[in-house]
């Protein structure tokens, strides 16, 4: 977070020093931990878009993006208060890792507002250690984090920090090495990706997202992405610490992705939350296809750029989700 | 960072991706080995590359391998040693040295390049393929961040080799197509300094660098991984077409060139896949490039196969030499007879090795001392 917006009271308040934030020692996924699988019958997928999340400029309202969190997860989960929803997500104990996507710069990154709300909640629900994380330092920097690699509460860092597990984990095309701040610090990730288009893979949301995790995302984009996107999700640890999706389209982007073109950004004020990456990686690439066709442009599998992962991920060597239309329950708050 | 002694070099030699092993290195020789500066600035390793064209919206196409990788701002390409900054490419490996050692010239391979030779040989990290069976992964297939390096430019570079009594130095390990701007002009201070330099590669290269580093560099060994498209689909991710450009290419610029294959058990192991080798190699090449049948050892992604059985090696030979090539060779198993040089006319033995080691040349102003028989090759 710049220096200006880790000055906000209620970031300070539980970044690093606050004694109550106790280090937890680095631990497996407890057994019968919440469970990302997508419920039986249906994946829900919630859109929720508030405008008065937006100052008048190009700022963000830290409050305002706050409540928004609360109705979409509340409305995700389907209980009464947003407290409930998290204590769904994540247990008392938990470290849990927020995985940011910065490589946009402060232009199309996941904002420190939602980052900020997020661990607001996370605090409330018992989480006393958060580690927000990315590629590297200098994506964190660039999206307005300030770097915390030490101490106890609230840490910020990139994959440089802790480096990559020496074992190769492997699936299907992937074979890579996942940083160790998923696979040692994290026994949980919420994972919260930006609404964008991406120059070769079509889109890039959830899915996409955890090329943050692995040592080299390099490798696998070729035929955009498939199936390698989808293998990647498959990598043992990174399927099993998933909890949540939290897709932050505050800012999206239709074009022109993933760099930050700012001609081709549209306010769209909204998040989408899911549990089932698939779904929602559905769900935000239809969104930005409709974009598409008001602004005039081609849908993208004209332009060879549909993210044909997208079902890759769904079909039954990987099953890490649902595309099928009738499978999603697509809910607008 | 002070010039590292000798010792200081050998101490960062034990770290895992610097090594250093040699029985030169192992002599006691007080001048510094390596005059290294910190890696941790990173500026220094970063130069603008030189083979790619701006598009607009800041993004680039790299124009250096066949990928043609179209790279946005901030964003790198297939290698990972190549960023896209602002609009402007840049190689961020320039002079960034993530192993070096001193070998025999035979363990590239090369066995018509001045047999006996040591070679100052290394490498930065990144590749431009990711071939399944990688013996090196962990510094081709990882970002320069990723391991330890040493900084050692060009004339340092000319230097090292130079007080270490290597008339060579060799670009090997990963892939120098992607660090061939350090190549290049690593390759100018060494011919400066009296040096050659060789370059080991999986030929995965457009044609017009292909040029300016083969006018730069004595001989180029290339790594053809298979004789079919659909191993480089499936094993290598590249294209075999490329690399066979590549050979012709390198055959028409006239610098040295040798020919290795990694026979890989139920992969690229059948009768028809060595002989269409053989045959496009006699036909395009002509017979006197030498073909290394090397031994494949599980690795990588492929952990799950054999060594190659030796039978197979030899009926690849077979087949090779029945197609009417001169020189082919067995490779990664010493001992074999295949290792050694024989006069194509004479059948005498003109090159004796066992292992890394010749126990004597018999080629005399590039001919057989037997019978007179010109022998290719850079000899002296
Ligand atoms: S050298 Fe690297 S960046 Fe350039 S085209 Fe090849 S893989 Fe892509």
């Amino acid at each position: 977070m710049s220096s200006k917006a880790a000055t906000r009271r209620s970031f300070l308040k539980q970044s690093i020093g606050s004694a109550a934030w106790a280090l937890t020692a680095v631990r497996g996924l407890a057994a019968g931990s919440p469970s990302t699988v997508p419920e039986a019958g249906r994946s829900r997928v919630v859109i929720a878009c508030d405008p008065r999340v937006r100052h008048a400029g190009a700022s963000f309202d830290s409050a305002q993006v706050a409540k928004l969190l609360d109705r979409a997860i509340q409305a995700s989960f389907n209980v009464d208060t947003p407290l409930e929803a998290w204590k769904r997500i994540v247990r008392p104990g938990e470290v849990v890792g927020l995985k940011v996507n910065c490589l946009g710069g402060r232009g199309n990154a996941t904002h420190p507002e939602l980052v900020e709300a997020i661990t607001e909640r996370l605090r409330q629900a018992g989480i006393t250690e958060i580690v927000i994380w990315e590629r590297q330092n200098s994506d964190l920097e660039r999206a307005r984090f300030k770097i915390v690699e030490h101490g106890q509460g609230l840490r910020c860092f990139g994959n440089d920090t802790l480096g990559f597990e020496d074992d190769l984990s492997t699936f299907g095309q992937a074979g890579s090495r996942i940083c160790r701040t998923l696979t040692s610090v994290c026994d949980a990730v919420i994972n919260l990706p930006v609404l964008k288009d991406h120059g070769i893979a079509g889109v890039t949301m959830a899915l996409k997202s955890m090329f943050g995790a692995i040592h080299n995302p390099n490798k696998y984009h070729s035929n955009g992405g498939d199936p390698y996107v989808a293998d990647v999700n498959m990598l043992a640890p990174i399927r099993q610490k998933l909890r949540l999706h939290i897709c932050d389209g505050l800012n999206a982007q239709y074009e022109g992705g993933p760099s930050f073109m700012p001609q081709w950004m549209w306010p769209f004020n909204g998040l989408l939350v899911a549990r089932d990456p698939v779904a929602l990686d559905y769900v935000g690439w239809k969104i930005i296809e409709k974009k598409r066709a008001e602004a005039g442009m081609k849908p993208l599998g004209e332009l060879k750029r549909q993210p044909t992962y997208i079902a890759t991920a769904a079909d039954r060597e990987h099953r890490l989700g649902t595309c099928d239309p009738k499978r999603i329950e697509r809910v607008e708050i | 960072m002070n010039a590292l002694d000798r010792r200081a070099f050998l101490k960062a030699a034990s770290l895992p991706c610097f090594a250093a092993c040699s029985g030169a290195l192992a002599g006691a020789r007080p001048a510094p080995l390596f005059a290294a500066e910190s890696s941790e600035n990173e500026a220094q390793f970063i130069k603008e590359a030189k083979f790619y064209e701006k598009l607009p919206y800041k993004k680039i196409k790299c124009k250096l391998c066949p990928r043609e990788c179209v790279i946005d701002d901030a964003e790198r390409g297939y290698c990972g040693v190549r960023e896209n900054r602002g609009g402007t490419y840049y190689t961020l490996v320039h002079s960034r040295v993530v192993t070096a050692h001193i070998d025999p010239i035979e363990k590239k391979p090369f066995f018509h390049f001045l047999p006996g030779a040591v070679a100052f040989s290394l490498a930065t990290a990144g590749c431009n393929v990711n071939c399944k069976m990688c013996q090196n992964w962990e510094i081709s297939q990882v970002r320069p961040e990723q391991v330890r390096s040493m900084y050692l430019p060009p004339e340092k570079l000319a230097g090292i080799a130079k007080d270490n009594h290597c008339p060579v130095i060799a670009y090997t390990y990963s892939e120098p197509v992607v660090f061939s701007e350090y190549v290049l002009d690593g390759a100018q201070a060494a011919r400066a300094a009296g040096l050659r330099s060789v370059v080991v590669s999986g030929g995965y290269i457009q044609a017009d660098p292909l040029k300016q580093l083969s006018a730069s560099i004595d001989a180029i060994k290339i790594d053809l991984k298979a004789y079919s498209e659909k191993f480089y689909r499936e094993i290598v991710n590249g294209e075999l077409k490329h690399v066979l450009e590549t050979l012709v290419t390198l055959r028409k610029t006239g610098v040295w060139n040798e020919i290795v294959y990694l026979v890989v058990p139920t992969l690229n192991d059948t009768d028809a896949e060595f002989q269409g080798l053989a045959r496009w190699v006699k036909s395009e090449l002509g017979p006197d490039v030498p073909l290394h049948f090397s031994r494949f050892h599980p690795e990588y992604l492929l952990k799950n196969l054999p060594p190659t059985p030796i039978e197979t090696l030899e009926r690849a030979k077979a087949i090779a030499d029945a197609e009417g090539l001169h020189y082919v060779y067995i490779g990664n198993v010493p001992g074999h007879p295949a290792e050694s040089t024989y006069c194509p006319h004479c059948r005498k033995k003109i090159v004796d090795r066992t292992g890394y080691s010749i126990a004597g040349v018999y080629i005399h102003h590039g001919k057989c001392q037997f019978c007179h028989t010109a022998i290719p090759g850079v000899w002296t």
